[in-house]
């Protein structure tokens, strides 16, 4: 673990419950990740574990808990011992600083990859199109794709279009990335590509919280590793405590399975 | 035409037919990657019978023989009368309507898409007023009939002789008379364009449920606001379903608006009806209005083709050049 800085963590999810309906899906979920921590979430599928991703930049309201990025308040404003729900405008404005992958890219369709990433910096934060092309381009040419600035995401292979949607999450600069099971929905042969792009934003000091089967890439990489069922936390701790040395009864069938 | 004996090898010969023919378009090679090298020998095409459509050649002996009639008799049969046509297709009256036929399209349309967009937006907000206040209206202009809306624009003056702008229950600003307000070109596009703005609520609505949900999450995860997820990322995508019905809405809304005939205002169709209520040439001058028609909606099938297109920008370049209907493909392959 590295903490670069100023020592408070960056996302900090004490107690989050939330439930659809009469399904209670994060029972009481505790977490801490520090600034520039690679931090992993596994887990068998409806333990929980994309929602409580979906929590972190308030894609999902919580029901009860509280989550704090970088030190400031997700969704909520405190003011003496009250808490405020936060405008749509404070929302998004949160957001900014908090990128996100999705399981299936969910790039926008009728724009290039180029205009993919330059879209959030132009709308959001009014960066003139010229500039905002430039870091475009850099992005691209960071993620491995220089030459297909110009190329619909229909044009592009499954991994091609995940490094895209890296890029432009990269785009506003965010000091976190959410990544909610970046490689699930690839063809094996293309998961390399995209783990070799996070492999180098977790080189580069990112701090990133990634959801995902990917367990070679988890004990590689990962400073912290989670492993969640039935919405809450497990087991935690490196990976090669939890991978090699599994305390949990539950984690050890859940590895049994999958490694 | 030697297309039944063997019409697939003859055609496939050659090496330029086979280039264009390829694996997969060019488009796709070069988004694979690598490209793939293109041998310098051709593979032997298959050389076999094709199936033959013995059936294709019946319809095709009835369809022309119906033809021949069909040209026999608008040549030969005096009564089309297309002396009056030619005399009448240019004629001051006809263009007249033809001029409010398209003033009344175009204008109610306007009414319609933009009264359409706000209402399908008010539809799916999450405040259950605004949602409720667009599904009455939808339910109340979709649910009377467009004869009825029209007259009751026109005789508003009944129900309120004056319209005046103020504070509600308050003081008054200024005051009109209501028929001055709403003359009957007005009451015209009243009618026509609100009652259009019902029916294009529900076409936009539907375009806009089309587009993905994991569009607008992923740009509220940039921090995109809900007005800019809805103008930059969701309408463009919705458009794409919006466009063609709403094609047929502007092709239809031409044709009904011959219906201002019931407030004494005139068209395309009404000028017609005119003329021929007193030469009683009613063919010639029915052709009249119906070629006008046929050109006018030709046009807007065109206009229609180039917004398509517009809003169909990275959906018909995939790799494979997927279409619905890859009519030069299955032409040569079969």
């Amino acid at each position: 673990m590295t903490d670069n800085g100023h020592g408070r963590p960056m996302v900090e999810a004490v107690g989050i419950h939330k439930s659809f309906g009469h399904v209670e899906v994060l029972r009481g979920v505790d977490l801490t990740v520090l600034p520039g921590e690679v931090a992993c979430v596994i887990g068998p599928s409806g333990s929980g574990k994309s929602t409580f991703l979906r929590c972190i930049n308030h894609l999902e309201s919580i029901d009860s808990g509280t989550m704090t990025v970088d030190g400031e308040l997700i969704g909520y404003r405190r003011r003496g011992d009250k808490l405020y729900e936060l405008r749509e405008s404070e929302v998004a404005r949160q957001r900014r600083d908090i990128g996100m992958v999705f399981q299936r890219f969910n790039l926008f369709p009728h724009k290039t990859a180029i205009e993919n990433v330059m879209e959030a910096p132009c709308t959001v934060r009014r960066t003139n199109k010229k500039q905002a092309r430039e870091s475009a381009r850099d992005l691209l040419d960071r993620v491995g794709l220089g030459n297909r600035c110009d190329n619909y995401p229909s044009q592009l292979s499954g991994g091609q279009q995940q490094r895209v949607a890296i890029a432009r999450a990269l785009a506003m600069e965010p000091r976190l990335m959410l990544f909610d099971e970046p490689t699930s929905a690839l063809d094996p042969e293309l998961v390399g590509e995209v783990l070799d792009v996070m492999r180098g934003l977790a080189r580069d000091g990112m701090t990133m919280v990634v959801v995902t089967h990917e367990m070679g890439f988890a004990r590689e990489v990962a400073d912290s590793l989670v492993f969640m069922d039935e919405g809450k936390i497990v087991e935690a701790g490196t990976p090669r405590e939890v991978l090699a040395n599994p305390k949990h009864e539950r984690t050890q069938a859940f590895l049994s399975k999958v490694l | 035409m030697p297309a039944s004996n063997g019409g697939a090898s003859p055609r496939r010969a050659g090496s330029d037919s086979r280039d264009s023919r390829g694996l997969a378009p060019p488009e796709g090679d070069t988004t694979a990657g690598g490209a793939e090298p293109i041998p310098t020998t051709a593979p032997a095409p298959i050389k076999a019978v094709p199936v033959r459509h013995p059936g294709r050649w019946v319809a095709i002996a009835v369809l022309a023989v119906l033809a021949a009639m069909l040209v026999n008799t608008i040549l030969t049969n005096d009564g089309f009368r297309w002396d009056v046509v030619g005399k009448y297709l240019f004629s001051p009256p006809v263009l007249n309507g033809l001029k409010n036929t398209l003033l009344l399209t175009v204008l109610s349309m306007l009414i319609g898409i933009v009264g359409g967009i706000a209402l399908a937006i008010m539809r799916l907000s999450p405040n259950p007023v605004l949602s409720y206040v667009a599904g009455l209206y939808i339910w109340l202009f979709r649910g009377t009939p467009l004869i009825a809306q029209l007259l009751f624009w026109n005789f508003l003056a009944a129900l309120y002789p004056r319209l005046s702008l103020g504070i509600p229950f308050g003081p008054e600003f200024v005051s009109f008379d209501t028929n001055q307000l709403i003359n009957q070109f007005t009451a015209c596009l009243l009618g026509l364009g609100l009652n259009e703005a019902a029916y294009m609520a529900e076409i936009v609505r539907g375009g806009l449920q089309s587009v993905d949900h994991g569009q607008s999450e992923a740009a509220g995860a940039l921090g995109m606001s809900r007005g800019q997820t809805l103008r930059r990322i969701v309408l463009p995508q919705a458009m794409r379903v919006i466009v063609p019905p709403t094609g047929n809405e502007t092709i239809s809304m031409l044709k009904t608006t011959s219906l201002v005939v019931v407030i004494g205002y005139f068209e395309l169709m009404t000028s017609v009806q005119r003329i021929y209520s007193v030469n009683f040439q009613t063919i010639p001058l029915l052709i009249v209005a119906a070629l006008w028609y046929l050109a006018l909606t030709s046009i807007l099938s065109i206009g229609q083709g180039f917004v398509e297109r517009r809003y169909g920008r990275g959906v018909h370049q995939g790799p494979t050049g997927a279409r619905l209907l890859p009519r030069r493909k299955t032409a040569g392959a079969k």
